[in-house]
């Protein structure tokens, strides 16, 4: 319940009122207020700093230590305050907390001081407030992540041993800094396709003069040189390449990937090209793989890392691109009709065609403009000086936009999908709290048979076990008991609901008061072998009533557990529903122990037999389907 | 600039074609550009209480009582009235499993006395006054009140059908037994055989504080929430 609203608990009991004449039943009787004290004042000191506030106000969150009695380990006696040495910062956000239901989270404060603040006083980060949670979670993601940096680090320097030949040269290819080996190779390779780049460039320059007084290129005056360094760099490709294609964990992915395409696209020009000879036919062919060398270069951004983040970036703003190429088409083709169209009327123009203007209007659009195709008439000029004015703005104006734009998206895009991931798990977890509030109810309800029990006989030492729940949630509990009295039905929660329906429908189910061997087995030959292997750690009719009860308990751990299958849930409530009156009020000490004194049923095969052997006490180490379950659950 | 006429309305087409183009890139606003100002009209309506001693004279309460009662009115609303939404929500948190929305709808209109579609702290306080320390006849008139939905002084089947199932729309979905959809109607019958004495299908006031008065359990039952502050 949220903070204000249990002060408006008074009002929705008196309320309750408008029930009573429709009621049939007599109503149950209302929780007393035993210590019915007026509302105080209570000083809390932190660290010296005084904060005051009212005891009410503490006690609207009784699942946290300044609202349940944890805090009265902090009290000090002389001073008659409560105690606390932590940060007066941020308990004065927790202190917020409780005064207004909102949990901020101040900006100047480190992230992991705060966590443990709040873990400190039994707060759930979860319930910060929509204004401050996504700051909270920024900055805690980047403090996972740079832990998370720290650690590989760490671990790079440490040698694992354990590794194949095979991972050892991939961990080599991918992080040349991890031997010298790698660096050497890293080196080697950035050299060749250096050499290999320039060797493609100088191959072209006119080289001096042959007898003949015509000028070579360098690459036909000394071919046999180019083709032998051409030769070598390709073969130092190649076998990088099968290396890498080797040590690759994921063959198929590795192909598919961008750098393995561009490594086979600079190499192949070379064999293709040793496979085809001189034919005079497939020259012109021969000449555009040379080009394809010119891609020996994107190999370098392996080596270096910002190329890679440009590739990226532009990859991931292709629609800011796109739609600005889309624009300028569109100015282009108005323009370019527009100028065709104004300068058809003059002689010799050079508007032949609106496809031929598309070349003027490019170039004035782009303020490059050339003068090889300049319009003549004054319709033309007019036309052409807007033209060359709306080019300015429609080139200058998106390209900053568009680079705020992907910046400003690319973190977006980032933060947002982390969001959504983060909101489902979050939207989870606060029904999770929800149905929490709404089975406490049916918990106490429970409870409450034995706890009016004891109230009737009075016996003072029990009083302490009745007093567990707070004021406020005995009288909330009696407010919807009293509207199960009016409407005469019972609240159950949902696992119940639907088993009752299946009953219904099936009408086989047998009601038995106390667990027999023949419903267990009735049950699980309807099961699927899981909830078999489940019900072979039930009691069986051959266990003493204590081992029954630690059994009991054991199928309480599982509805509180609450993260458990349905059918292990439905299965024990079932239980729980055939023995109310023997299961005690459980604190949080005595289901540990429980958990350890559970019988264990030895030579349990997989599979789940339903007829479970006769269970004599064995060690606890045997139950492993349950056990991590159990651990779960005392982890509480 | 030869141009005939056919050439000259291309031009003028491909003119206006372009402004419009210029239009939609956004960098050329025609016509009046429609500046849609956020306006916030939020009228803060900030209601203050009558004194505390008047408050104290009105009502059954104590000086206390009202200052613990005002402190959790004023922590839900600030402004110092309730709407009939901010009313929905608080009283829906008591009710996780089910639909409270219709039943505050009636509780709403009960306590809004003067029908102005919000609940100040005074009328917050009467009737709560009456509910926790009224007489038997005070609290029971305050039912008939919140069961007669039109306020015309006389219950009859359809309202009283309205309010109990506003009743069983509170408990949802998951109940044992099942909730069957003539329950709330079954209910109705039962409670009209009990209340319409001169069965004559609706229910004055004199006739429920009559059976009302007969019956120990509503009796008792109105006994509960006495020591609720």
């Amino acid at each position: 319940m949220a903070a204000g609203v249990a002060a408006w608990l008074p009002f929705a009991r008196a309320a309750a009122i408008g029930w009573m004449p429709v009621a049939n039943c007599p109503m149950p009787l209302a929780p007393a207020d035993k210590n019915k004290r007026q509302d105080e004042l209570i000083i809390l000191n932190v660290s010296g700093r005084r904060f005051q506030t009212w005891r009410t106000t503490l006690e609207r969150y009784p699942d946290t230590l300044l609202g349940s009695t944890e805090k009265e380990f902090f009290f000090n006696e002389d001073t008659k305050e409560y105690f606390f040495d932590r940060d007066p910062e941020v308990f004065r956000c927790v202190l917020n907390f409780y005064r207004t239901g909102k949990l901020h989270y101040p900006r100047y404060e480190c992230i992991s001081a705060y966590d443990d603040e709040l873990a400190f006083y039994g707060i759930l980060p979860e319930i910060i407030g929509d204004c401050c949670y996504e700051e909270y979670k920024d900055r805690k993601r980047e403090n996972a992540e740079r832990l998370m940096d720290d650690n590989d680090s760490e671990n790079n320097q440490e040698s694992l041993p354990s590794l194949s030949f095979r991972q050892t040269m991939w961990r080599a290819f991918e992080n040349p800094h991890t031997s010298t080996l790698a660096l050497v190779f890293y080196y080697v390779t950035g050299f060749f396709i250096a050499v290999s780049v320039i060797t493609n460039v100088v191959e072209t320059v006119p080289c001096g003069t042959v007898p003949g007084n015509k000028e070579l290129p360098c690459g036909e005056r000394y071919a046999v040189a180019f083709f032998c360094l051409d030769t070598a760099c390709v073969m130092i490709f190649t076998v990088e390449y099968l290396l890498r294609l080797f040590a690759a964990p994921s063959r198929y992915r590795f192909i598919r990937s961008v750098m393995s395409i561009i490594d086979v696209v600079a190499i192949m020009p070379y064999y293709i090209g040793l496979v085809m000879t001189d034919n005079e036919d497939v020259s012109g062919a021969f000449v555009t793989l040379r080009v394809f060398r010119v891609f020996r270069i994107f190999k370098f951004s392996r080596h270096s890392q910002g190329l890679r983040i440009l590739g990226y970036t532009l990859k991931s703003c292709a629609s800011e691109l796109g739609f600005l190429l889309f624009s300028l088409t569109m100015a282009i083709i108005i323009f370019a009709t527009v100028m065709f169209y104004a300068e058809k009327g003059s002689s010799a123009s050079k508007f032949t065609s609106i496809p031929a203007s598309f070349w003027y209007t490019i170039v004035t659009m782009t303020t490059l403009g050339y003068g090889d195709m300049v319009p003549k008439t004054i319709a033309g000029k007019i036309f052409g000086s807007i033209c060359s004015l709306s080019g300015v703005l429609v080139i200058a104006l998106p390209v900053p936009v568009i680079v705020s734009n992907f910046s400003r998206i690319y973190h977006q895009n980032q933060r947002a999908d982390k969001r959504r991931a983060q909101k489902k798990a979050r939207l989870a977890r606060i029904r999770v709290a929800k149905t929490g509030s709404s089975n406490a109810y049916l918990h106490s309800k429970r409870n409450g048979l034995l706890n009016e029990a004891l109230e009737m006989t009075g016996s003072p030492e029990d009083e302490h076990m009745t007093k567990t729940t707070s004021l406020i949630e005995s009288q909330h509990h009696h407010l919807l008991h009293c509207l199960e009295k009016t409407t005469n039905h019972e609240f159950i929660d949902e696992q119940m609901f639907e088993q009752n329906c299946m009953e219904s429908s099936m009408q086989n189910y047998p009601s038995t008061r106390s667990p027999s061997l023949s419903s267990h087995q009735g049950l699980t030959t309807s099961c699927c072998s899981r909830r078999s292997k489940k019900t072979t750690h039930l009691p069986n009719s051959n266990l003493p009533a204590t081992r029954l009860r630690s059994m009991q308990e054991l199928s309480t751990i599982h509805i509180q557990g609450s993260e458990q299958p349905s059918l292990t849930t439905s299965r024990s409530s079932l239980n729980l529903k055939a023995d109310d009156g023997l299961r005690p009020n459980c604190k949080g000490s005595q289901i540990t122990t429980a958990i350890i004194s559970i019988p264990t049923p030895p030579a349990l095969t997989p599979e789940g037999e339903s007829r479970p052997p006769p269970c004599s006490p064995g060690p606890t180490t045997n139950i492993p389907p349950i056990g991590s379950n159990i651990v779960k659950v005392s982890a509480l | 600039m030869n141009l005939e006429g056919l050439e000259m309305i291309v031009v003028l087409f491909i003119i206006v074609a372009f402004v419009k183009a210029l239009e939609q890139l956004g960098l050329l606003e025609v016509g009046n550009g429609d500046k849609i100002e956020d306006e916030l009209e939020m009228t803060m309506v900030c209601h203050r209480p009558e004194g505390l001693e008047q408050l104290e004279a009105q009502t059954n309460f104590s000086k206390r009582e009202l200052q613990v009662l005002y402190r959790g009115f004023k922590n839900e609303c600030p402004s110092g009235v309730v709407n009939e939404e901010t009313f929905k929500q608080i009283y829906s948190q008591f009710f996780p499993h089910g639909d409270a929305s219709m039943y505050a709808h009636y509780l709403f209109n009960a306590f809004d006395t003067t029908q102005t579609g919000s609940v100040k702290f005074e009328d917050f306080v009467t009737a709560l006054s009456i509910l926790l320390r009224g007489t038997v006849h005070e609290k029971l008139r305050w039912t008939f009140n919140l069961y007669d939905i039109n306020k015309d002084g006389y219950i009859n089947k359809e309202e009283m059908i309205d309010i109990v199932k506003a009743i069983y729309d509170m408990m949802g979905k998951y109940t044992y037994p099942v909730l069957k959809d003539d329950t709330p109607r079954q209910h109705v019958d039962v409670f009209f055989q009990k209340m319409d004495k001169n069965k004559d299908g609706v229910v004055t006031l004199d006739e429920f504080l009559e059976s009302c008065q007969e019956d120990d359990n509503i009796m008792r039952s109105l006994q509960l929430f006495e020591n609720v502050m």
